[in-house]
C-alpha cells in the first residue's frame, strides 16, 4: 500500500486541486487527475519529506473557524488603526514567545496563522531555543500576546500534528 | 452575443462584497502610506491579502454561480494559495530587514540569541 499509495492525503488534495481547476467531474478529467496526483506525490518519494502526522480533524476544523473569526476581527482592528492616526498611545514592538511545539508542520502553520492575521507577524524562529520572535502592531500587553498564541494556536496546533 | 443581466438580488450582495473588498485593499494601501515604520508597514498589505481578496473571491464566485446557474468554486483555491504564499514573502522581507537593522546596531530592534545557546543542538 505505501509503494503504491506513499502520500495519500496529498494524492487527494492534489486530484481535488485538479478538479476544481478544470472544473468538471467527467470520468476522463478523474482519471486524468488522478494520474497526474499519482505521479506527483511517487515525484516526492525520493526528496524524503519528514514524516506527517495529521489527526483530529474536529480540532482542525474548529481551529480554522478560530481563525477565520480572528482574521476578520483583526482585518477591523487593523483598518481602524490606518484609518483614525490621531490615536497616538499605539504603540507597536517585538514579542518572543516560548513555544513547546517542534513539529516542522505545525510550526509552518502557526507562521501561516500569525503572519495571515493583520496586525502580527512571524519574523524569526530560533529553533535551539524554541522560541519565535512576532512583531505586533498593536501592542497592549506581552504576556496577552504569548498567552494567545500558546492557548488558541499552538495547543490545538499540538493536538493536530504532533 | 448578449452579456446576460445578473438579477437585483445577487448584484446586491455582489456589488457589496466587491466594495467592502475594494476597500479594504485601499485601506491597506493607505496604511502603507500611513504607518511610521517599516516593521509597522509589513503588516499593512495583509488586510488586502486576507479579508480584501476574500470579499472579492466570495463576490465572483456569487456572481459566476448565478449567472452558469452551476457552483462555480474554484476561485477557493487563489484564496488557498495566496494565504500560503503571502506570509512567506512578508516573512522573507521582514527578517532581511531585521538582519540589516541588526548589522547596523540599530538599538529598536531585539537582539539575536546570543550564539552559545545556539550552539546547543550542534550547529
Amino acid at each position: 500500500m505505501r509503494r503504491v499509495l506513499p502520500y495519500p492525503l496529498l494524492t487527494a488534495g492534489l486530484l481535488l486541486l485538479w478538479l476544481l481547476l478544470s472544473q468538471s467531474m467527467a470520468p476522463g478529467s478523474v482519471v486524468l487527475g488522478a494520474v497526474l496526483a499519482l505521479g506527483a506525490s511517487w515525484a516526492l518519494v525520493p526528496l524524503r519529506p519528514p514524516k506527517a502526522r495529521f489527526r483530529r480533524p474536529g480540532v482542525a476544523l474548529r481551529l480554522a473557524l478560530i481563525v477565520l473569526s480572528d482574521i476578520i476581527r483583526s482585518n477591523v482592528a487593523v483598518a481602524r488603526i490606518i484609518l483614525n492616526p490621531r490615536r497616538r498611545d499605539r504603540r507597536s514592538g517585538f514579542v518572543r514567545i516560548p513555544l513547546e511545539m517542534r513539529n516542522p508542520y505545525g510550526l509552518a502553520t502557526l507562521a501561516c496563522i500569525i503572519t495571515a492575521t493583520p496586525g502580527t507577524i512571524w519574523v524569526e524562529f530560533d529553533s535551539a531555543a524554541g522560541t519565535v520572535l512576532i512583531h505586533v502592531l498593536d501592542l497592549i500587553e506581552e504576556e496577552t500576546w504569548i498567552q494567545i498564541i500558546k492557548g488558541r494556536y499552538e495547543r490545538r496546533l499540538m493536538e493536530i500534528f504532533e | 452575443m448578449s452579456v446576460p443581466d445578473l438579477p437585483f438580488w445577487a448584484a446586491l450582495p455582489v456589488a457589496l462584497f466587491l466594495l467592502l473588498g475594494a476597500g479594504l485593499t485601499l485601506t491597506g494601501s493607505l496604511g502603507l502610506l500611513r504607518l511610521g515604520s517599516f516593521y509597522e508597514r509589513v503588516h499593512a498589505p495583509t488586510l488586502g491579502t486576507t479579508l480584501g481578496i476574500g470579499c472579492v473571491l466570495i463576490a465572483s464566485m456569487l456572481c459566476f454561480s448565478v449567472l452558469q446557474t452551476r457552483p462555480v468554486l474554484h476561485e477557493v483555491l487563489i484564496a488557498v494559495f495566496v494565504t500560503i504564499t503571502t506570509p512567506v514573502t512578508l516573512m522573507l522581507l521582514a527578517r532581511a530587514a531585521l538582519y540589516r537593522d541588526r548589522h547596523e546596531g540599530n538599538r529598536q530592534v531585539p537582539p539575536a540569541v546570543p550564539p552559545s545557546e545556539n550552539c546547543r543542538d550542534g550547529r
